[in-house]
Formats: C-alpha cells, sequence, structure tokens
C-alpha cells in the first residue's frame, strides 16, 4: 500500500513526488518489457472475451459451440473471464455482507445464520431458478445467460470467502483496535488502515480455494438444459458437454488439456503473486523462514513503471476515503443495549422467518402432496448413506497417505503443488470413463457412480490431513520415538490425536460438497447412454430436466435440511470436542 | 538532570467517582470502585496494583477507549483543541505489522489529517528523537522488542499529546532492555524534549515505580480501589541500592499486604468475599511448595523481606503476592508488614517428605478454606459420592464475576486434588471422593 491515501493533501504535495519520479527517465529494464507485455496481452483478451457477451441470444444459434479444437483457446478465454467475474462479485460480495455482520450487532443475527444455510444449500439445484430469472432480467440476449452462469459459479466461490472475512474481522487483535480507537481513526480509515490488511492473508487463500471450486461449476452451469431450454455458452464446460454428448475422447482429453493450461496461467500469473504479497500482512512478530514466493510478484516488483498500475487499486480506498468524516474518538459503551428494542427485533426476525417458511410450504402444498415429501426424504437417507460410507472410504485412503506426505516435509513440498492443481481440477471430467466401465462389465449403478461424488472433493480431507501431521510438534514426534511408541498405539495416541481437528475441518467440508455433487453425480451419461442411481441427487436433477419447480424445490429443502442437520449432530461437536480436547496450543 | 523540576500545581485530568462493572450488567462486583484522581501538571504517576485490581481499566477510562459506568473523567484543557491529547504506550507494543516504522509512527496524524509532507516531517523527527534513525523503513518484525517499543513510543510522542499513558510499556522486555528504555524516556523527560506534560504509568513492578515515579497509586483488587497514595520526593536520578529508597519499597510492600477493611478476619481479609464465596487466586501447589522451600532455607531460615524474597525468586509482586497470601490463608506463613515469615506448621511442611505434606496441606485446606471443606462435607453426604462441579460454581456466582467464580473453583479443585481430599473429572465436571487409583 502506499504512502498516500490522502484526498485533502495539498495540490504540491501530490504532484511533486510524481513529477520528480517522471525526471526520472530511465531505460526500461528487461523485467518492464516482460512485465508490460504480459499486461497488455492479458488488455487485449479481456477485450475479445467480453465482446461475446453483448450480443442478442440468437448469436449462439448461428455460432454454436463447436468441437473443433481452434476454438477452444476463445473458450477457455471466455470460461476464465466467467470465473475472474464471479470471483470480483464474490470479492465485492464479501466486502459488503461480512463488514455488515461483524459490524452491527442486528445485521449479525440475521446474515450469519442465513449464510450458514446458504453454504449448506445445494448451488446446482438452484440452477433452474437463477438462469430463468436472469433470462427474463435480460429477454433475448447472452449477457442474461453469462449473468446465469457468473451467479452459479459466484454461489459456489462467495460464502466461504465471507465466513473467513467475518471470522477475520471478529478476530482483530485488541491491542490494534485500541490503538485505532485512542488516534479516532475513523470507520472508513480503520477499515482500510487496520481491518482489510489483517483479513487479507485468509482471504486470498479463501479465494483460491474458491477459484479451485468454481470449476466444478463451470462445467455443470456453461450447458444448461431447464425444461425445454437449452442453452450453451461458448466456454471449456459446453466444449466439454459436447465432447461427452458426441463421445469424442479426443476433444474430451483437449479440454482436460486447456484447463490444466489455464489453471497453470492463473495460478502462476495471479494467485502466486497475490499471495507472495498478502504474506506481508500476516500477524506474527517473527519473520518466519519459509516466505512464499513467485517469480511473477518478484518480476512485477522490479519493474519501474508497475508502481503506476498498482495505484488503480488504491481507487477504490480513494473513493471511501471521500466518505471520511473525520478523526473521532469515541468510548464504546459496553452495556447492552435497551431490552425492549432487542427484543422486538428478534420477534420482527421470528415473524419474517416464519412466513419464509410459510411461503415455501404454501408454493410445494399446492402441487405436492405428503407423499413427494416423504419420496424426497426416503431418497435423501439413501444419499446419505452413501455420503457417509464415501467419507470413511476416502478417509481411511487419505489419511494415512496425508500423515506419511505431512511427516515428511520435503515431498510435502514437492507434493503441495501437485495436489492443488489436482484438486482444482473438476472431476466432471472423469464421470465419462466410469460409465464407459460401468456399461463394459455391467456394474451396479448405485454403488459404482457413488464415487463419484466424492471425486471432487477428498482432496479437502487430504489437504487438512498434511496441514495437522506437519504441524505436529517436533518434541512430540521424538518423545513418541523415545517411548518407541509404535505401529496402532502411534497411531492411537500420537497420529490421531494430533490431527483430529484438522481432519474433521476436512471431513466437513467434503461431506458438504458431496452432497451437492449428488446433483451431477447421481445421474450421468455418456452420448446417449444416460445412468442414473437412486437418490436425492438424481431426484432434483430429474426434476430439473423435466422442468418441475416444486419437485425442485422440495429436493433441495429436503438436502439441506439433512446438510445441517448432519453438520449440527455430527461434525460440529466432533469439531468442538476436537478443539477442546486435543488442539495443540 | 540532578534537579528536580518542582511540579506546579496545575491540574490536568480529574477522575471523578469512577466506578465500572465487568461485563453488560451494572450488578455484582464492579472492577473499579469509587476511583478518584486528580493528575497535575509536570508529573509523573504510577498505578501500582496486583493483575485484576482495575489499573488498565482506570487508563482505558483516561484514555477514552471505556465508557465508565458511573463517574467523569474531566480535562482541562485549552479551548483551542477539540479532542483532549492523549496518547498511549502498550504493553504488546501494538504495532500494525504491516506498515513501516515509519508508516506506524505516521498512523495518528493520518487519523488527523495532517498534510503528507507535514506528516512525514514530524514522524522523522519523532523518530530521531527516540533514536530509531535507520530504521524508518523496516517492518516491526525485524526488529528486537527494545526497538519495537521505541516505535510505540515515537508513535505517541508524534501526536504531540499532553498526556502521555503508559501500559505496562517495558514488562514484555528484558530486564536489561527495559532498564535502557525506562532511562531513555526519563531523560527525555527532564530535558524537556517531549511536549508531554503528564505521564500515567500503570505496572506491578514497585521498583520500577519508585524509579519513575512523582506518585503512586497502590490498588487494591476486587473491587479496585485506590488503597495508598504516596509520594516519592528521593531526588531524580533515583539509585536502587540508596537505603531510603529500599525503605520506599518495603513501604509499599507493606501497604499492599495490609489487609484493606478492618472488620474482616486479619487472615482471610486479603482475599474478598467470605466463607465459601472467598474467592481464590489461580495459584498451583508447585509455587506454594517452592516459596516454602525458598524461604525456610538459607539465606532466610524462615523469615523473608518481600523485596528480596521477589529478587531470589525471581517474581512480579503480581506474582509473589497471591503466593504469598495464599499461604497466609492456609497458615503456613504471616505476613507482618514487608516481611514473610513461616509458621510452625510451614516449617514442618518443608521438612517433610511427600506423602506427609500432603496430609499436611489437607490439614490445613480443610481447616482454613471454607470452600474446600464445603465441596468435601457435600461429597460424604451425597450416596453416590459425587457432585456437579456446576453446582458448586453456580453458588459462588451468585456472590463474585463469573470469572473469578471460574478461577476460584479452578483453584480449590486443584489444590483439592493435590491434598487428595477429592477428585474431579473434566468430561463429566464432577467432583467425588473416587480413588483415582
Amino acid at each position: 500500500m502506499s504512502e498516500d491515501f490522502h484526498p485533502d493533501g495539498t495540490p504540491q504535495a501530490r504532484v511533486m513526488p510524481a513529477f520528480s519520479r517522471m525526471l526520472r527517465l530511465q531505460a526500461p529494464s528487461r523485467a518492464d518489457i516482460v512485465a508490460l507485455l504480459l499486461l497488455a496481452g492479458l488488455a487485449v483478451m479481456v477485450v475479445r472475451g467480453a465482446e461475446g457477451v453483448a450480443q442478442p441470444l440468437s448469436h449462439l444459434q448461428i455460432q454454436p459451440v463447436t468441437i473443433d479444437p481452434a476454438n477452444l483457446p476463445g473458450y477457455a478465454l471466455r470460461t476464465t473471464l466467467r470465473m475472474f467475474a464471479a470471483l470480483l462479485a464474490s470479492l465485492l460480495f464479501t466486502l459488503t455482507y461480512a463488514t455488515l455482520a461483524a459490524k452491527s450487532r442486528w445485521a449479525e443475527q440475521i446474515l450469519i445464520p442465513a449464510l450458514d444455510i446458504l453454504q449448506s444449500v445445494p448451488i446446482l439445484g438452484f440452477l433452474t431458478f437463477t438462469v430463468t430469472f436472469f433470462l427474463n432480467l435480460f429477454p433475448g440476449e447472452i449477457l442474461g445467460v453469462e449473468c446465469a452462469a457468473v451467479f452459479a459459479i459466484f454461489t459456489s466461490q462467495a460464502w466461504n470467502m465471507a465466513f473467513s472475512f467475518y471470522q477475520s474481522l471478529r478476530t482483530v487483535p485488541a491491542d490494534l483496535i485500541e490503538v485505532s480507537q485512542g488516534f479516532g481513526l475513523s470507520p472508513v480509515r480503520r477499515f482500510l488502515r487496520l481491518e482489510l490488511p489483517f483479513a487479507t492473508p485468509s482471504l486470498v487463500w479463501n479465494a483460491m480455494m474458491s477459484m479451485s471450486g468454481g470449476w466444478f461449476f463451470v462445467v455443470a452451469s456453461e450447458a444448461i438444459t431447464v425444461g425445454n431450454t437449452t442453452v450453451t455458452l461458448p466456454g471449456i464446460g459446453s466444449y466439454l458437454a459436447l465432447a461427452i454428448q458426441n463421445r469424442d475422447f479426443h476433444a474430451v482429453a483437449y479440454a482436460v488439456g486447456a484447463m490444466g493450461v489455464v489453471i497453470l496461467i492463473y495460478d502462476q500469473l495471479v494467485f502466486r503473486p497475490v499471495v507472495a504479497w498478502a504474506d506481508r500482512f500476516r500477524v506474527e512478530q517473527t519473520s518466519s523462514a519459509d516466505q512464499p514466493n513467485s517469480w511473477a510478484y518478484e518480476l512485477f516488483r522490479r519493474t519501474t513503471t508497475f508502481d503506476w498500475l498498482f495505484r488503480v487499486f488504491e481507487l477504490p480506498a480513494m473513493l471511501l476515503l471521500l466518505f471520511d468524516r473525520g478523526p473521532q474518538r469515541k468510548a464504546v459503551s459496553t452495556r447492552a443495549p435497551n431490552r425492549w428494542v432487542e427484543i422486538g427485533w428478534q420477534v420482527a426476525v421470528a415473524i419474517g422467518v416464519l412466513s419464509a417458511a410459510w411461503a415455501i410450504f404454501d408454493y410445494v402444498h399446492h402441487t405436492l402432496t405428503l407423499h413427494d415429501g416423504l419420496t424426497a426424504f426416503g431418497y435423501a437417507g439413501i444419499t446419505l448413506v452413501r455420503v457417509l460410507v464415501l467419507i470413511a472410504l476416502a478417509s481411511v485412503i487419505w489419511v494415512p497417505i496425508g500423515v506419511w506426505i505431512g511427516m515428511r516435509p520435503v515431498w510435502a513440498e514437492r507434493l503441495q503443488p501437485i495436489a492443488q492443481f489436482l484438486a482444482a481440477f473438476p472431476a466432471n471430467v472423469m464421470f465419462p470413463f466410469f460409465v464407459i466401465a460401468i456399461l463394459r462389465w455391467h456394474l451396479n449403478v448405485e454403488i459404482w457412480l457413488s464415487p463419484l461424488m466424492i471425486l471432487g472433493t477428498q482432496w479437502y480431507i487430504l489437504f487438512n490431513v498434511i496441514a495437522g501431521a506437519s504441524a505436529i510438534p517436533n518434541d512430540l514426534r521424538e518423545a513418541a520415538g523415545m517411548f518407541g511408541v509404535k505401529g496402532w498405539q502411534w497411531w492411537r495416541q500420537v497420529v490421531i490425536p494430533a490431527i483430529f481437528p484438522y481432519y474433521i475441518t476436512g471431513a466437513l467440508t467434503a461431506s458438504g460438497g458431496s452432497w451437492n455433487a449428488s446433483i451431477v453425480a447421481e445421474m450421468v451419461s455418456w452420448g446417449n447412454d444416460k445412468l442414473t442411481a437412486t437418490g436425492l441427487g438424481a431426484y432434483i436433477a430429474k426434476a430439473t430436466v423435466a422442468g418441475d419447480y416444486p419437485r425442485v424445490a422440495l429436493g433441495i429443502a429436503v438436502m439441506s435440511i439433512f446438510v445441517v442437520t448432519l453438520n449440527r449432530t455430527l461434525w460440529r461437536p466432533l469439531y468442538a470436542f476436537g478443539e477442546r480436547r486435543m488442539r495443540l496450543s | 538532570m540532578a534537579t528536580q523540576i518542582l511540579p506546579s500545581r496545575t491540574p490536568l485530568v480529574e477522575v471523578e467517582h469512577l466506578r465500572h462493572f465487568y461485563g453488560r450488567s451494572a450488578k455484582g462486583t464492579p472492577v473499579i470502585d469509587d476511583v478518584n484522581l486528580t493528575l497535575f501538571e509536570n508529573e509523573i504517576v504510577g498505578l501500582l496494583g496486583r493483575s485484576g485490581s482495575g489499573k488498565s481499566t482506570l487508563l482505558r477510562s483516561i484514555a477514552g477507549l471505556i465508557q465508565p459506568d458511573e463517574g467523569h473523567v474531566r480535562f482541562q484543557r485549552d479551548d483551542s483543541r477539540t479532542a483532549p491529547d492523549i496518547a498511549m504506550v502498550f504493553q504488546t507494543f501494538a504495532l500494525f505489522p504491516w506498515l513501516t516504522v515509519l508508516e506506524n509512527v505516521e498512523l495518528g496524524l493520518e487519523a488527523r489529517k495532517v498534510p503528507a509532507e507535514i506528516r512525514r516531517e514530524r514522524a522523522i523527527a519523532a523518530i530521531d528523537l527516540i533514536g530509531l534513525d535507520g530504521f524508518e523503513n523496516a517492518y516491526p518484525k525485524e526488529l528486537s522488542g527494545g526497538m519495537r517499543q521505541r516505535v510505540g513510543l515515537a508513535r505517541a510522542i508524534v501526536v504531540d499529546p499532553t498526556l502521555l499513558l503508559l501500559d505496562e510499556p517495558f514488562s514484555a522486555l528484558d530486564v536489561l532492555t527495559g532498564e535502557t528504555l525506562r532511562t531513555d524516556l526519563l531523560d527525555l523527560w527532564f530535558e524537556g524534549r517531549m511536549p508531554i506534560k503528564a505521564m500515567l504509568i500503570v505496572t506491578h513492578n514497585i521498583e520500577e515505580a519508585v524509579l519513575m515515579c512523582d506518585r503512586i497509586l497502590v490498588f487494591s483488587a476486587n473491587p479496585g480501589r485506590v488503597a495508598a497514595e504516596i509520594k516519592v520526593e528521593l531526588p531524580q536520578p533515583r539509585d536502587r541500592l540508596d537505603p531510603a529508597f529500599r525503605a520506599l519499597v518495603d513501604e509499599i510492600y507493606a501497604r499492599m499486604t495490609a489487609r484493606p477493611i478492618a472488620t474482616q478476619p486479619a487472615r482471610d481479609g486479603l482475599f474478598p468475599g467470605m466463607g465459601i464465596t472467598m474467592a481464590l487466586p489461580r495459584v498451583s501447589t508447585n509455587s506454594l511448595a517452592g516459596l516454602i522451600e525458598e524461604v525456610d532455607g538459607t539465606p532466610f531460615n524462615g523469615e523473608a523481606g518481600l523485596s528480596d524474597l521477589a529478587e531470589t525468586a525471581d517474581l512480579e509482586v503480581d506474582e509473589l503476592l497471591p503466593i504469598a497470601e495464599s499461604l497466609q490463608l492456609l497458615r503456613f506463613a504471616e505476613l507482618r508488614g514487608a516481611d514473610f515469615v513461616l509458621t510452625p506448621a510451614g516449617r514442618q511442611y518443608a521438612g517433610a517428605d511427600v506423602d506427609a505434606r500432603k496430609a499436611l496441606f489437607a490439614q490445613a485446606l480443610l481447616a482454613h478454606v471454607p470452600l474446600a471443606g464445603h465441596i468435601r462435607r457435600i461429597l460424604d453426604e451425597r450416596a453416590n459420592k459425587q457432585a456437579p462441579a456446576r453446582r458448586f460454581r453456580d453458588e459462588l456466582e451468585d456472590h463474585m464475576s463469573e470469572e473469578y467464580a471460574d478461577e476460584t473453583l479452578r483453584t480449590v479443585t486443584l489444590w483439592g486434588r493435590y491434598a487428595e481430599i477429592f477428585a474431579y473429572d473434566e468430561d463429566s465436571d464432577r467432583f467425588s471422593l473416587e480413588d483415582p487409583q
């Protein structure tokens, strides 16, 4: 961040340094040229990609998605832009929603439970409603479909970012808050100087995770079928869908390759530099030995021109400061506000929640019977069994591997990027192979379609176990070694307690993700072959294809209930137990 | 330097009938109760007291960081200024890790919208004054603890405060670094190189208070009240080895261990509350045994001055006093003024083996700590010899804040387990008479 956030600095103070810097004309360095080329290329690509959005919907029929690999770079560009648009939206959402929740006790009472529910709701089930909504908002234009796709990706990215930001805002160190208060920093300045920087490292980390998670939804959201309408946006996702429909293995391979290249590029050019930059915001009193490094960040830092470009990012901050009301010194009262106002507010919230519940019930009630409800619950039970069995299986496989990797720092460092790459890879790509295998060997659909649910989410377990295992203090390991603790005792008394809180975090995330994935994993096709397993996911998917809105709504509601209940009765208590008894600190 | 500036009696801040409670509700025991204080120009005032005596609460009320429940903080200020000019130095330094030294120092000026160029000029001047030249562009994590606190000082001085508040500014530093920084600060003060008109320093180090202050306010704990005001009229610079200095330190020790209210029984009076609802400090049985052994051995032979004891045992006063007072409560020792004297029971404990020690401790615990006796009695009466801890916690919370109740129960659990008069299981949160073997 620069030294100059100041809107009211004297003109002299603002212009002089800039002018003197211009006088210091230097021959552009090699770093300058490389950075400039990269940025110019990026700008051209953004413009090219954006051109396609401002077209009427009929354009999609004139220029349908083709399987020609020559079009793939263009498709990849469109997809990437969609993802970054969604990421930007998620960022804006996070900054406003989470800030409001952290600042206002009243808003908090609604926003945080709402966020909790939102992140448990199966996003894929929502596509039906959002596509309809956005198509009506921009009738006959591609923009509407684009918005629907971006929104689908947004819903997969925003919640965990908002949660992390909220958590950060609630855990700002008390002494730094006191300094800001003591100096009378206005709310805006306090946000820019203290809260935003403090929250940045975890926000960046969560944005990266979100970006990886987003790929899964890109594939699902670019080719949308709702009732009789099928809309296909140009992009890697729709290309892949077409390749699967045409049973074209080469095309599938091209799509996979293109995804790999895109992931590699944005990782190197966007996320690595940002992570390296965000390291400075870490609150730690000693400089850590292993700082993240990035060649791109070093390159940008060495340029003389880049400094200027960076100022663009300070524009929003300066705009915010225009609303700054100057220094404020006000003590915060610790007393509870008026009890009656509090009660009135809670009654109002309760009425709102009840009327919303009634509205949903009323909508579903008109077309569906109690029998439908029971059916949905029955299907949910089947999917629940799948989720639990799969989590158990994935744990048995990945916990030992994760522990092995985590205890060997050299390997952990070597394997980390590979594992991250695999995690970003949309699991949908693997679906056709399962279909082919099931058809060829006449396997049981109910059993062999199940692994697809956890294909994309098992990585959460692996990552967290690696993190937990590498955090085991060396003295504990040495003590265990000295006393000859081996075999089962070693697992029972050393490793499992040490990684337990980490493992639960991973399993919780994986479980939530698997429910969501069941919507695409329980009904899979390869060309004209369509395989369907029994479960709530398939129930929602079928209702979506048939345009049966009440059943979609019912399915989503039931799934949300199951996810929330599972979190509350299984994962949260386990997590609390781990935090209480097994946290090493 | 040697000549002390005579304090002129212009009042700077007046604190009147300040009272503040724990948590959200204005009931129960206040943190600070009816505190009155006037700060004059040209003086350094120390707030001395053990942890939980509300020193920090008072400091933060003056700083405007806390809105006290009752009472006023009044500033005598010239009309040209809108806000009282106060700056604070923190025990934890409270530096922004993502800002450089220069940016950290500029923070307060930036908040006041001082133009960039003047801001920089003033910040650099403050950095030079405090002896940090050359470190302007360093990040806090690159600096040592002493350097970081210098940044904290520069950041406070740069805004030209009339009053400087210091919250245990040197307690997170090692002894030598703290000493250097303290001397430097005093030099700046006596040479008049800072615009500051008065300093208020919170400390739990008696020697530090006597070294620096013109006036020391001794706080009693739970509720926090001003128990004594002591004027320090020794000339600056002061010498720790000066007999007058030692005498003053001893006097303050004696004040801090004096029982606050005459109506309470002499020995239990140091702990707030009566009978089973007496609040106990968190003191481990190892500390208790350690102090007995220390005093029993040479050179003390059963009798030690508190200030000597603090030095040999390397304990701060707010660590030493709770141990000494717990021993007094158990009748293993007695506090006589600034002296700590082992009782015959205490000397017997020192000479005993592990099992005999436990027996002695159990005896003392049941006889003199009503809560321990109470728990034991309830367990004896019950058929299953078990009782939920919640029951006792609720009982305590009727008489003290939640934190105190929790701490008291933890202490009694710790002592009771060591004495083997009852057992406790954390998972079920229950006391029992089960033999853990």
